[in-house]
């Protein structure tokens, strides 16, 4: 009797909750399998699934936001052997689950911690919330390819920002493999798309986008691509978050920082009387 | 008057003949927000004036003054002497003009009338129960009817702020439709009793029934409850009566009472006339200030002004 | 008739100096590499003082000065003891605000009533509250022991030159760090007379540093490889270029650049008082304001009646010398800036809009433009996407309140907006849309160092007042 032929798996593109392929036809070969290459009209594409999608996740309340990305790490731990097969330690698929649910438990807390009342001298209801900055580029970083790549995403999204994320061009599998996790989860198309490929070729087209509210370069290793990002990035003063230093230790509590620099803070007056 | 205003000021003349019709008007006048009329009150409060815009104001003032007394204790010597004062506020400088009228209660008219005769000096007599107004219509009416034939020339009523606040638009109406003919050519004052009306949204509609009904002046208070007067009760009532006149190009007056004891609030009152209305109201037929303690300030303050040194109380009369 | 008489401050309270050097390290210096310009007051254009203009050498001083400051004094020294000194100088510039407001009217245009009423005490307020913060920074959110960050290139815009002045460096210096800071061309004279109240609070050397000098020594500054940190105000197209200049280096930046707020009118709003923050929406401070409501967007079923009233207000605005305690609206700021109101508001005219302004006579020497408004604008003209800084409103209508969110949202700009209803839930409704950091309802252009501000999209980032305003000047 023959082996049976295993049924192998295409590793494509996640824009607006569907898997293409490259609309540039490309792929290269990478951990052994062909993964597509993605253009820079892929990069548009997904900004505009990003921003259609927006809408309903923003407006989403808090506690719904925090339920589907709770059900996102159901689906993550579920998936946890496919992960080992990829090659990623299962301390590593254990920390990202542990962080995406950390990172899920803020959805209805981050506004009391970051916002609150302002006591102004006068007559005056006056109150400071945080709100999603719209639709956020983000350079995943290389390594570690999974726990790396959940701890830049799920920080961005928990608010109600939506992500274009340029996986690990040299680690692209688990990006992939995650996009499949969430596409079954019940996170709406268009919030987290994930684009694979080389930086060098999406991560400028995202940066001088004029419809991406903030980029997230933690993942640029190169210093002169991350001056030339910034650069682009400042035509319309774009949120950035610098490059994560070379040895930045992912499995540390990340603290509130990666939430509150893709927020923004709306403060409302209202007068009081009768 | 324009087509529009003369065709508003009929449709608006049928409010008073329904409860409904009423009740929707009034609460469909546009809001007060309080916070933002009291900044607009203390704002005009910070304009300052100075040499000969005050010395203008300051005569204008005294001209606007209803010089009142309303106590049990009134007599007749106090309220001819009060009325002599009127005429001549300030006896040792003829160049002082003379106040806009003498305010007292109903059984005062007749001995302040026989000073005031011919004198240009308005009489004006508090009527319809004052300052409750808690009284049968009928007797409220006879009361206004009493002080119209003892000599009083304009009628300050008060309206049923009972009736008010319980939500009965038409029978405050009715009230002041009824005292309004029974003033016959007296000039008609409503007074709202604001302090006891509470919100500003109340100021606004009680304005706007009582100028519906045919009142020729809407004023503020009795001086007989804790809250009289104040600049931003007045800004709104300005601003109804602006707003009236320009529905229906019928002008009526305004007069704050009570509280006002100072040449300095009196001004400010003066600049709040002058940029929400115009000058159209800068005039005592139109704009009066319900005050006692007031006018000797008024003429301390013009004594300084012609001879550059401060009085002092003891050279004005206390009448 | 009702005239009022001249009720002119007096400003003998101010005693000017002929000429200013540049505040390094404690002490008032001259220019090393640099020349002097003057600085006049706009109203009249009498030339106020001669004021130094700081070369790259000089502000490399004052960097040099800072960095010293930050590593020997004030770095080091208890958050207690910083608060001392910012509660000096919120009493000193109590004391001294009236001095202080005149010279502020005398060298920005602005009417006394303002920086007398408003500017002053928020000064005084802003300094009072981040003293407050100095020594209990561990229990603002940002960590047990949160780390200043350095030196801080601080530029500020002419429009509220001794607030922003305020709204700077309050906060820098209650979180631990040093600053240099460039005041404005047109208006350098207050900060320059802080710089003396920082001597008089024996404020230690070089933990303010104030220079002098119009963009090329902005530029130098924000560009110094010396500083930590920029903080800007001011117009987004020099905002830009400085998140360029900054680009890889370690720079941490906040803007707060310029706006296009929709003031929005619902058909049962409060109108008299929304008239009134119609009027102090755009009019207050001349329309110097970036959070200026400078576009009225009223719902059409009240349009007539709103723009009737609004042009009866406009009528009172009093327009005319800065000094005098009865003046509204005051002189614009410089010849440069009258400049570009005329060529805006020339091209609304020509882009078919309607123009209005009440009479008004206008002096014959300074700078000087007549509260405006502008009828028949659509989202289409300049008047109505660009920023005009200036005595201009523009007016559009809208009959849904999804079209108004949405008329309100479409500009690159995100700073304030103003809502005005008497529909409580229809506010938090519109509030949660509006894409701006300052939401307004039934008021306008209020400030608090409580609350903080500043914008979404291109109108920057980063908030100034409030805890909030802490963030941008602590490592965290």
């Amino acid at each position: 009797m023959s082996e049976r032929v295993a049924v192998r798996k295409t590793y494509k593109l996640f824009i607006g909750g569907k898997f293409p392929r490259s609309e540039s036809g490309r792929s290269y070969l990478v951990q052994s399998s062909n993964v597509s290459l993605a253009s820079r009209k892929d990069a548009r594409d997904a900004v505009v699934a990003a921003r259609a999608a927006v809408k309903g996740w923003a407006g989403a309340t808090a506690y719904n936001r925090g339920q589907i990305l709770y059900r996102a790490a159901e689906m993550l731990e579920g998936r946890r052997e496919q992960f080992v097969a990829l090659g990623i330690p299962g301390d590593e698929v254990d920390a990202a689950v542990d962080r995406w649910v950390w990172y899920a438990g803020w959805a209805d807390k981050v506004a009391q911690v970051y916002g609150g009342a302002n006591p102004v001298a006068g007559p005056y209801f006056n109150i400071s919330a945080p709100e999603p900055t719209g639709v956020v580029a983000v350079v995943a970083p290389e390594r570690p390819a999974l726990l790396g790549l959940v701890s830049v995403i799920a920080p961005a999204i928990v608010t109600g920002n939506t992500v274009v994320v340029a996986a690990s061009p040299t680690e692209p599998l688990a990006a992939v493999t995650l996009a499949e996790v969430l596409a079954t989860s019940d996170l709406p198309g268009g919030v987290v798309n994930i684009l694979t490929g080389a930086i060098t070729e999406t991560a400028p087209t995202l940066a001088a986008h004029m419809d991406v509210n903030a980029i997230d370069l933690t993942g640029v290793t190169d210093a002169a691509l991350a001056t030339d990002l910034e650069v682009k990035a400042a035509e319309n003063l774009k949120r950035v978050l610098r490059p994560a230093p070379a040895d930045h230790d992912w499995s540390v509590d990340p603290g509130l920082d990666r939430m509150t620099a893709l927020l923004e803070t709306k403060t409302v007056w209202h007068p009081k009387g009768v | 008057m324009t087509a529009t205003t003369t065709s508003a000021r009929s449709e608006l003349s049928e409010l008073g003949r329904s409860e409904t019709a009423l009740r929707t008007f009034l609460h469909g006048l546009p809001g007060v927000d309080q916070v933002g009329a009291e900044q607009r009150a203390a704002q005009l409060g910070t304009r300052s004036i100075k040499t000969t815009a005050k010395a203008q104001a300051i005569d204008l003032a005294i001209r606007m003054v209803d010089l009142t007394t309303l106590e049990g204790a009134d007599t007749p010597g106090k309220v001819r002497a009060l009325a002599a004062k009127a005429l001549r506020p300030d006896p040792a400088d003829p160049s002082c003009p003379h106040v806009g009228a003498v305010c007292v209660y109903p059984a005062m008219v007749p001995y302040v009338a026989e000073v005031l005769r011919g004198s240009g000096v308005h009489l004006a007599s508090v009527a319809t129960a004052f300052p409750s107004g808690q009284a049968p219509l009928e007797i409220k009416l006879a009361d206004t009817r009493a002080a119209v034939a003892a000599g009083a020339d304009e009628i300050d009523m008060v309206i049923n702020r009972g009736a008010f606040l319980a939500g009965r638009y038409k029978e405050v109406y009715d009230e002041i439709v009824a005292t309004k003919e029974a003033s016959g050519d007296a000039h008609l004052k409503v007074i709202l009793e604001t302090g006891e009306l509470a919100t500003y949204d109340n100021v606004r509609r009680a304005s706007w029934l009582a100028m519906l009904a045919g009142g020729d002046f809407i004023k503020t208070s009795t001086g007989k409850v804790p809250i009289a007067a104040t600049m931003p009760v007045t800004l709104v009532m300005l601003e109804a009566v602006r707003d009236f006149r320009e529905a229906t190009g019928r002008q009526v007056g305004v007069k704050p009472a009570g509280g006002i004891k100072t040449t300095k609030d009196a001004i400010k009152y003066l600049v709040m006339v002058n940029e929400t209305v115009g000058p159209d109201w800068l005039d005592p037929d139109w704009f009066r200030f319900g005050a006692s303690s007031l006018l000797n300030d008024l003429l301390m303050q013009r004594t300084k002004l012609t001879t550059g040194t401060y009085s002092g109380p003891d050279y004005f009369t206390l009448d | 008739m009702f005239e009022y008489a001249p009720a002119p401050e007096s400003r003998s309270v101010v005693d000017l100096k002929p000429s200013y050097g540049l505040f390094i390290d404690g002490t008032f210096v001259d220019p090393t590499d640099g020349g002097s310009f003057k600085s006049i007051n706009p109203a009249s254009e009498e030339v106020l003082a001669e004021v130094a203009e700081a070369g790259a050498q000089d502000v490399e001083r004052a960097v040099r000065a800072a960095r010293k400051a930050y590593d020997k004094v004030w770095g080091p020294m208890p958050g207690r003891d910083r608060a001392k000194y910012l509660y000096r100088i919120a009493r000193l510039i109590q004391e001294r605000s009236r001095e202080l407001a005149v010279l502020e009217s005398l060298d920005n245009g602005k009417p006394i009533r303002e920086s007398r009423d408003v500017d002053l005490p928020l000064v005084a307020a802003h300094f009072f509250y981040y003293a407050g913060w100095a020594d209990k920074l561990g229990h603002a959110g940002f960590g047990a022991n949160p780390r200043p960050i350095g030196v801080a290139a601080q530029v500020i815009p002419w429009n509220f030159p001794l607030l922003m002045l305020a709204w700077k460096i309050a906060p820098a210096l209650a979180a631990g760090n040093t600053v240099v800071l460039k005041p404005a061309e047109t208006t350098p004279l207050t900060a320059l007379l802080f710089a003396e109240i920082c001597q008089q609070a024996d404020l230690p050397a070089g933990v303010v540093n104030i220079v002098t000098g119009a963009g090329e020594t902005g530029r130098a500054l924000v560009e110094h490889p010396g500083v930590d940190k920029v903080a800007f105000t001011g117009s987004t197209d020099v905002g830009r270029a400085i998140a360029r200049s900054v680009a890889g280096t370690r720079k941490k930046l906040t803007l707060e650049l310029g706006g296009k707020a929709a003031n929005i009118v619902f058909d049962d709003a409060p109108i008299d008082q929304a008239v009134e923050g119609i009027v102090n929406g755009i009019f207050f401070n001349q329309g110097h304001v970036c959070c200026a409501g400078s576009r009225l967007l009223v719902q059409e079923n009240v349009a007539d009646r709103v723009l009737e009233s609004l042009k009866r207000r406009m009528a009172q605005l009093r327009v005319g010398d800065p000094l005098d305690k009865n003046t509204d609206i005051g002189a614009i700021n410089s010849a440069a800036q009258l400049e570009r109101i005329r060529e805006l508001s020339d091209a609304g005219s020509a882009e078919g809009a309607e123009r209005w302004s009440p009479p008004c006579d206008l002096p014959d020497r300074g700078f000087w433009f007549a509260p405006t408004i502008f009828t028949g604008v659509t989202q289409a003209h300049r008047i109505a996407r660009e920023e005009i800084f200036g005595p201009v409103l523009s007016v559009l209508t809208f009959r849904t309140p999804a079209e108004a969110v949405e008329k309100a949202n479409n500009t690159p700009y995100g700073l304030s907006a103003g809502i005005w209803t008497d529909k409580g839930s229809r506010i938090l409704w519109m509030a949660d849309r509006l894409r701006a950091g300052v939401v307004w309802a039934n008021t306008f252009n209020k400030f608090d160092p409580t609350s903080p501000f500043g914008g979404y999209k291109e109108s920057g980032y980063g908030r100034e007042g409030g805890r909030h305003g802490l963030e941008g000047y602590l490592n965290v």
